[in-house]
């Protein structure tokens, strides 16, 4: 338990520098460039509508404030922290006057939900066939299924995301190729719009699993190869012990140790990950929100999403740490 | 000499070898024939638009006016020479991060370490995002490949410091130490040529990691777009609906001889990981692993 402990805020620490670093990044960045940013931001999103001249000062008001460009430099640093900590990125500029919060909370379900279901899919589908791969070496099928995925697997996701689009939207269009719901769906019939969502997930979460498979299908496989020729199994197996249970408590769980690593930073990643399917497949997620806000000009949206993403991403990966000592318990000792 | 018949060795018995050398060869040729081209890479209207891919144009032409196939030559060679400059600058970094971390080890290592951390965890995508939208016009093609490689160089430093850290524990690295060779000979002349192969092999992967992330934000318009590469060809053809009008050509021979790459350093990538690592090279000719 002690152990632990000391485990637990060991990481702690390691998770709040991560984000000390990250949203410094994010602050030295849009400080240190020559461009006035506000100025230009609110150029940017005039253009897209006629908008009164006072909620021009507004938004002028709420972007210096934001950017912190009132005051010394330090009091400029504090006060972005100070809005940054509780969330509070100010109104949308293209989407004038929500919230930047708003939006984001709004957007945050759709690609959680899309990126946590197929990442996990991938996760347990990939190390499953790439853990028979690895046991029985002789299986036709697994070796046809390992060089398939070995070859989808350098492909970039959104050549797969197209590749289904074209296959699903004019050759055989039975699924939704945009969207993440039909938009006249009636949502307080819960169980046909749940239902509704995952028809239009199929397609963006194909495409996910399409290529990440094959890293963990290869991964697993070589660690499995590796554990199978250990003294340890050669002895189970020579003493009869039944091959199924060789495989669950001997072999895989003991190759699972990395693999879970490589999930945190997977589930890191989701960020980085799905923006292009996001807006190949329409899903109204964080990444298409992004896409929008840039176009638009959107300056706050754009940091918040950033932020966010930094704070979400660092948790998920703190959150996979300390489940981490469950799985492997070397991992304490350390 | 010896670099060659490894080379050779590889080839003949290395089949994944020898399919990913081929591949990037015929990449590299092909981004080759850009110093050739009859056309300016950034003229538009140059040839009749929309043609099929005929004699005379033989991978048709875009809705913009340009011949697909020279198109094609200079977006691969941008691609790559943006994959390999960052390749190179991010190198650099990881193997300064990894060797010194691991080799000092104690405060040095814990400081550099979670700065380390830090950039294995930080989305790098809506990073570079922000970056593109500060600087918009700015975002020149040498200035991205400057921040990808600043942003992309954690993962591997972490890999070269574990075996930095091996090494420092051998007796050779003792022997040096009290012989009263400095940090900086010991790292750079006792322990780089042990970790040079991995090098070699993170080289391929952050290739290929780098020109995906350049091909994501081209594809998207969040860079130089008025520079020819593969990303800037597939976000033209978007910009006018190729796919759906039917030039299917302009999207397609991108796309395959971008995938041509991507699987050519994968696998060359994965063949000299298994040359380094002897285990699975054993099993390969036969032997008991």
């Amino acid at each position: 338990m002690r152990a632990y402990l000391t485990y637990l805020s060991k990481r702690l620490v390691q998770f709040a520098v991560v984000v000390f670093v990250g949203i410094n990044i994010t602050y030295l960045v849009t400080h240190m460039t020559p461009i006035n940013p506000v100025e230009q931001s609110i150029s940017a999103a005039t253009t897209y509508g006629a908008t009164s001249p006072e909620a021009i000062e507004m938004m002028r008001q709420s972007l210096r404030q934001l950017y912190g460009l009132e005051g010394t430099p330090w009091e400029q640093y504090v006060s972005f922290w100070k809005r940054v900590l509780v969330g509070d990125f100010g109104p949308s500029l293209s989407a004038f006057p929500t919230p930047v919060s708003q939006l984001i909370l709004r957007a945050l379900p759709w690609t959680v939900g899309l990126l946590l279901v197929s990442t996990l899919l991938t996760w347990i589908l990939g190390n499953l066939l790439g853990g028979l791969a690895g046991y029985y070496r002789n299986s036709r099928i697994l070796k046809a299924f390992g060089v398939l995925s070995m070859g989808i697997h350098p492909i970039p996701y959104y050549v797969v995301a197209f590749v289904l689009l074209i296959i699903f939207g004019f050759l055989w269009p039975v699924l939704p190729i945009s969207g993440g719901a039909t938009m006249a769906s009636d949502r307080s019939n819960t169980l046909a719009f749940a239902l509704d969502v995952v028809v239009h997930s199929i397609l963006p979460v194909l495409s996910l699993m399409a290529v990440g498979i094959g890293g963990w299908f290869m991964g697993m496989r070589a660690l499995v190869s590796n554990i199978v020729t250990e003294d340890y199994v050669v002895y189970a197996e020579l003493a009869g012990v039944n091959r199924g249970k060789i495989l669950r408590s001997y072999v895989m769980r003991n190759a699972l140790g990395p693999q879970v690593t490589g999930l945190a930073l997977q589930l890191g990643a989701i960020f980085n990950g799905a923006i292009i399917t996001e807006q190949v497949f329409g899903y109204p997620g964080v990444g298409s929100l992004l896409i929008s806000a840039v176009h638009a000009g959107d300056y706050s949206l754009v940091l918040g999403i950033t932020t966010v993403s930094i704070v979400a991403v660092s948790a998920t990966v703190l959150l996979i740490d300390l489940l981490y000592p469950l799985i492997d318990p070397r991992v304490e000792a350390r | 000499m010896n670099t060659l018949r490894i080379l050779r060795d590889l080839f003949r018995y290395n089949g994944e070898f020898a399919i990913g050398l081929m591949l990037v060869l015929i990449v590299l040729a092909v981004a080759a024939c850009s110093f050739f081209s009859p056309y300016p890479p950034m003229d538009v209207y140059v040839v009749p638009p929309d043609v099929p891919p005929s004699w005379e144009y033989p991978l048709g032409t875009t809705s913009r006016g340009q011949d697909v196939f020279w198109q094609l030559t200079f977006a691969i060679r941008n691609t790559l020479l943006f994959g390999i400059v960052v390749a190179a600058l991010s190198r650099v970094i990881s193997l300064l991060v990894g060797l010194i971390s691991g080799y000092k080890g104690g405060w040095v290592d814990r400081v550099l370490m979670s700065i380390n951390d830090t950039f294995v965890v930080v989305p790098l995508f809506p990073i570079l995002v922000l970056f593109y939208f500060i600087m918009r016009d700015q975002m020149t093609w040498a200035m991205l490949a400057i921040i990808t490689a600043l942003l992309g160089w954690a993962y591997d430093a972490r890999l070269i410091r574990s075996i930095a850290m091996s090494l420092r524990t051998r007796e050779f690295t003792r022997q040096a130490v009290f012989s009263g060779m400095s940090t900086r000979k010991i790292v750079l002349q006792e322990h780089l040529p042990f970790v040079l192969p991995i090098v070699f092999s993170t080289t391929m992967n952050n290739i290929n990691w780098s020109i995906g992330i350049e091909v994501t934000l081209s594809v998207l318009g969040f860079t130089d777009i008025n520079t020819p590469t593969i990303g800037g060809m597939i976000y033209w053809a978007n910009q006018h609906t190729a796919l759906v009008s039917g030039i299917w050509w302009w999207i397609t021979f991108p796309v395959l001889l971008v995938i041509m790459l991507f699987i050519g350093l994968f696998l060359l990538a994965i063949s000299m990981n298994e040359y380094i690592d002897p285990r699975s090279r054993l099993s390969r000719l036969g032997g008991a692993a």
